[in-house]
């Protein structure tokens, strides 16, 4: 049951973020609320205040910007990506992330910023957009902030939202020449969220077909969305092949903390990741060389 | 304290009060009697409340009635037309695509919305946008038999 609470809709960001500070603790943000009022009916947060910000349309938009790549504003719907012609055309793996990030229904009205500052460990969005480098910017009455995607997620639901912050932008750099990335999460039903989830992105340099970088992000594994650094480090500088990459799951099977829940034990996450690694890095290998 | 809803529901407006709290569904089938769209899990899981928003299928037991303000919903009951069937509802019962009919209206929701977005889904798409709406008859395949009729123009709408 939802307990009751006084419901605010702001416009603009300014009136949001006024919102916010001033009612500080009591309030929560909902965006596309998929995931908060799920939550909120099983008791688990209940807002004195709660601040609609669905209808600030400043806050809804896919940009591409010379300088800074892509600009994802936090209120564009996973729908809207999946579908975007331009991020089907630059940024490919964002879309393929999205059309397996639950049912078209929540696709519909679930929002990229909203699911990120859920901070489910197992979010589709994170690993991808820590793959590409993402980076995001933050808003409070004091001001911006910017961050990596990567240093965002802090434990099991939390960020480093501030009281009173509001995420407001996801950047999305264009990727060097010869990059490939890929994204695949394993779970038993299409809908569902990721069991294991991994993202990865290469680098090779032109002509010698030498990893120049490698980021590999995972989700469910731990705590938090998160890089195999280790492995990443074993293929960085080489020539990757399926043995390198099977070395570099094995690795990264050993960087894990992954949970052992309902859907699955804290041992057949590691060994899905020893997998997944393997192949998801096979497939960004593979766009690399066709890049 | 409640707050004013204002609402098209298969094209007849609503101004009605709801606490804040009110969830889409919940506002459909209790403020307005509309009992075709269903409360299944009640947590964005099965899709029995799937229901058509300003052109969208959403499940409405996962937003906010007032987050619904101003907008347009279509439910299981705007399909027909007076006492004519909707081409989706008429291949549903030839194909026989429901045994307990409890996920029927929200598959039939995710179905429209399916169809007014693409109107030749291939079979891959079709699965995709049943994807979200489960059915424990395992009536999957049949579903998916009478979408495809539908698809190929087998249920023409009556004009």
């Amino acid at each position: 049951m939802i307990r009751d609470f006084e419901y605010l809709t702001p416009k603009t960001i300014k009136e949001a973020l006024t919102l916010w500070d001033k009612y500080g603790d009591e309030a929560k943000i909902i965006a596309g609320g998929q995931s908060l009022l799920v939550l909120m009916r099983q008791g688990l947060v209940a807002p004195k205040y709660l601040i609609d910000i669905k209808g600030i349309s400043e806050l809804n938009y896919i940009k591409s910007d010379a300088k800074v790549g892509l600009r994802i504003g936090a209120l564009t719907t996973h729908r809207t990506i999946e579908k975007s012609p331009l991020i089907r055309k630059g940024f490919a793996v964002l879309a393929e992330m999205e059309n397996r990030l639950a049912s078209i229904q929540t696709r519909n009205w679930g929002t990229i910023g909203g699911n990120i500052c859920h901070a489910d460990p197992a979010g589709d969005p994170a690993p991808v957009l820590i793959a590409l480098k993402a980076t995001l910017t933050t808003a409070s009455i004091k001001g911006e902030r910017s961050m990596a995607v990567e240093d965002f997620e802090l434990d099991y639901f939390e960020t480093a939202l501030e009281p009173g912050e509001l995420l407001t932008e996801i950047q999305v750099p264009a990727s060097p020449s010869h990059t490939g990335a890929a994204y695949s999460k394993f779970n038993i039903i299409q809908s569902d969220l990721a069991t294991v989830g991994v993202a990865v992105s290469v680098t090779l340099g032109a002509g010698d077909g030498i990893c120049q970088d490698i980021r590999i992000a995972l989700g469910a594994a731990a705590p938090t969305a998160m890089r195999a650094k280790k492995a990443e480090a074993a293929v960085r500088g080489k020539k990757i092949t399926e043995n390198l990459l099977k070395e570099a799951g094995e690795i990264a099977s050993t960087e894990v903390e992954p949970i052992s829940d309902i859907v699955a034990s804290e041992e057949y996450r590691r060994e899905l990741v020893k997998v997944m690694v393997k192949r998801v890095g096979k497939e960004a290998l593979d766009r690399a060389k066709r890049a | 304290m409640k707050k004013e809803l204002k609402l098209t529901v298969n094209g007849q407006p609503y101004d009605i009060y709801v606490k804040p709290k009110t969830l889409l569904s919940e506002a459909l089938r209790d403020h307005l009697g509309l009992t075709g769209t269903k409360r299944g899990c009640n947590s964005s899981s099965c899709g029995a409340c799937t229901v058509v928003l300003n052109g969208m299928a959403v499940k409405s037991c996962s937003i906010l009635a007032l987050q619904a303000n101003g907008g347009e919903v279509t439910t299981v009951e705007g399909l027909a037309r007076g006492t004519e069937l909707h081409p989706l509802q008429k291949a549903f019962l030839d194909h026989g695509s429901f045994q307990c009919g409890f996920c029927t209206s929200g598959m039939l929701m995710s179905s429209k919305a399916l169809l007014d977005e693409n109107p030749k889904p291939t079979k891959e798409q079709i699965k995709e946008g049943i994807d979200g709406n489960i059915c424990r008859c395992t009536g999957y395949n049949s579903i998916i038999r009478a979408l495809t009729a539908v698809v190929k123009g087998e249920y023409k709408e009556e004009k």
